[in-house]
């Protein structure tokens, strides 16, 4: 059967020329980097390489990028480190209503833990307001953290004038970049902001493995604390491999990129015609300006997002869906609920992520089986557009 | 390993008795597609026995799969017979559900006392196995599964 893989926003497969530059630092050059023989300071030279492989992605100085077990820990690393560095100066962080689990159940803990959220609303196109955002600015506020792109929806935030709001106010400023990372320009330069998250598996690198960007002079507290690794801001030993394997992803997303973002959207725009106009009561969910380039996020009405899933998947095809029956505690996604989408048109919504492996033959193989499933569900359906919700 | 068994794919797969039957005795839906999921089940009664019966099913994997089976449970049975089948039957004779999905056959079971009602408020008769059953419950059916001795009390996730 043909697989076809359309959840690149979930992880993405490890290039072979990401694993091939990985593997001799299993059981060859396993050396620990802060050994001082040589085969330790080989290994810490190919850390410092991939430092700077990132680093470049970014347009940020090598030395602003800290290695991490992922965008998880790089998240909670900016928001606990912030609030821990900053706690004479206030307890109030600024963030949004869609921010991935990593950032809003961090938040969660530190309100138990004394801080105040604020959690910014988003517009019917899937963005905050900067007029809203710089209202809810207090002379407590220590932090605003607003992603940089949404992994379900795939929508921009508005990072430079949230950045220049953040500077005027003198308030760090945080983003989650992880799903921007490769996908659409980042220029930290051009940029006022002093956090982001990154993740290598989100850009055909190996999982488990990240980078928190640090502007320089920016102080917060560290979070994993030990030994002396990463200029002693995030201890334990490098996951060197994985570290390996994250600088040459980052390398080749940014030799790519040009190419990378027209493949997957075209695909993705092919795609996104098709449906809409194949398939009758079928609704895009938010802006497709300046929309992360293999991202569709699409509502089938009257027909239920993990049945879509299933039928989908037993013909070889991987999407995911903001249904509650697919999560594993029910509650339908917190960031279609945040872009007004009633839940009952919710419980049929679809994700699909394009990379670049997806072929159009691949998208066309989809086109059809889709069809075929909505048709099949829907007649399965007690509701139609005939007889309403 | 799939989150559901051969069983439940097979019926959600090739559902049994898909559909809706026309002029039916009994027709009766449960669960709002607000809460997530809905059934609707109509039924044919020939002297007090279930001779046919159709769902049409607006759910999960879980959800379909339920209605199928609670509709190749009722056939042939009489309506005393098919209002003491439980959620807990339904879940066995698919071979098991994973504990999150529980609250899909708790529907299917409230689908078919739907039904019945409806054919017992239409012929004017009673029935002790429908004591107590509200077919316009309001509640959450991803919210109900706690309450329900099926789950074992494993499914403290759902709030
Ligand atoms: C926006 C966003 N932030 C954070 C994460 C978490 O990253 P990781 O899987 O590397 O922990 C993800 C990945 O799912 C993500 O999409
Ligand atoms: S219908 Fe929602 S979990 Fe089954």
């Amino acid at each position: 059967m043909r697989q076809v893989y359309l959840d690149y926003s979930a992880t993405t497969p490890v290039k072979k020329e990401v694993l091939d530059v990985m593997l001799p630092y299993f059981s060859e050059k396993y050396g620990n980097p802060s050994s001082l023989y040589t085969l330790g300071q080989e290994s810490k030279d190919a850390i410092t390489k991939a430092r700077g492989q990132v680093a470049s992605l970014i347009n940020a100085d090598p030395a602003e990028v800290f290695f991490t077990a992922g965008g998880t820990e790089s998240d909670n690393w900016a928001l606990f480190g912030a609030v821990d560095a900053l706690k004479k100066k206030g307890n109030h962080i600024i963030t949004t209503k869609i921010e991935h689990h990593a950032i809003l159940h961090s938040c969660e803990f530190l309100e138990k833990h004394g801080c105040d959220v604020t959690y910014l609303d988003i517009d019917c196109e899937g963005r905050v307001n900067v007029e809203d955002l710089e209202a809810a600015i207090t002379d407590k506020t220590i932090l605003i953290s607003v992603m940089f792109l949404n992994n379900e929806i795939g929508t921009v935030q508005p990072i430079k004038e949230i950045g220049e709001i953040a500077k005027k106010h003198g308030i760090l400023f945080h983003t989650d970049g992880v799903q921007a990372l490769g996908n659409i320009p980042i220029d930290l330069k051009s940029l006022n902001v002093d956090l982001l998250s990154m993740s290598s598996h989100k850009i055909y690198g190996p999982k488990g493995v990240g980078a928190l960007y640090v502007k320089k002079g920016v102080k917060i507290s560290n979070y994993i604390h030990g030994g002396a690794q990463e200029i002693k801001r995030r201890a334990g030993t490098e996951n060197l491999p994985g570290i390996v394997g994250f600088g040459k992803a980052a390398e080749l997303a940014k030799e790519n990129f040009d190419s990378h973002v027209k493949h997957c959207s075209d695909l993705r725009n092919y795609f996104v015609d098709k449906v809409l106009n194949n398939i009758p009561n079928t609704y895009l969910n938010a802006t497709m300006d300046g929309r992360h380039p293999g991202n569709a996020n699409i509502t089938f009405e009257f027909v239920e997002g993990e049945a879509m899933l299933l039928s989908l998947d037993m013909q070889g095809i991987s999407v995911s869906t903001g249904s509650a029956c697919s999560s594993a505690s029910l509650v339908p996604s917190h960031v279609l609920t945040a872009l007004g989408i009633p839940v009952e048109k919710i419980h049929g919504t679809l994700r699909f992520t394009f990379g670049d492996f997806t072929t159009k033959e691949d998208v066309d193989y989809t086109l059809e089986a889709l069809t075929n499933i909505v048709n099949k569900l829907r007649q399965i359906s007690p509701v139609s557009s005939e007889k309403g919700w | 390993m799939a989150i559901y068994n051969e069983k439940v794919m097979d019926h959600f797969m090739n559902p049994r008795n898909m559909g809706e039957i026309e002029n039916a005795d009994g027709k009766g839906t449960y669960g709002s597609p607000v809460c997530g999921d809905m059934m609707q089940i109509t039924i044919k009664v020939e002297n007090d026995v279930i001779v046919d019966a159709k769902f049409k099913t607006f759910g999960c994997g879980s959800a379909i799969a339920s209605s199928s089976i609670a509709t190749v449970l009722m056939v042939g049975k009489t309506i005393d017979e098919a209002l003491a089948i439980t959620n807990k039957q339904i879940v066995e004779e698919l071979g098991g559900l994973p504990n999150v999905k529980i609250h899909c056959s708790v529907l299917a079971d409230n689908a078919i006392k739907a039904a019945i009602y409806d054919y017992a408020q239409k012929s004017g008769k009673t029935y002790a196995g429908l004591e107590g059953f509200d077919p316009n419950a309001e509640e959450d059916h991803h919210d109900v599964a706690c309450d329900e001795e099926a789950c074992g009390g494993s499914c403290e996730k759902i709030k």
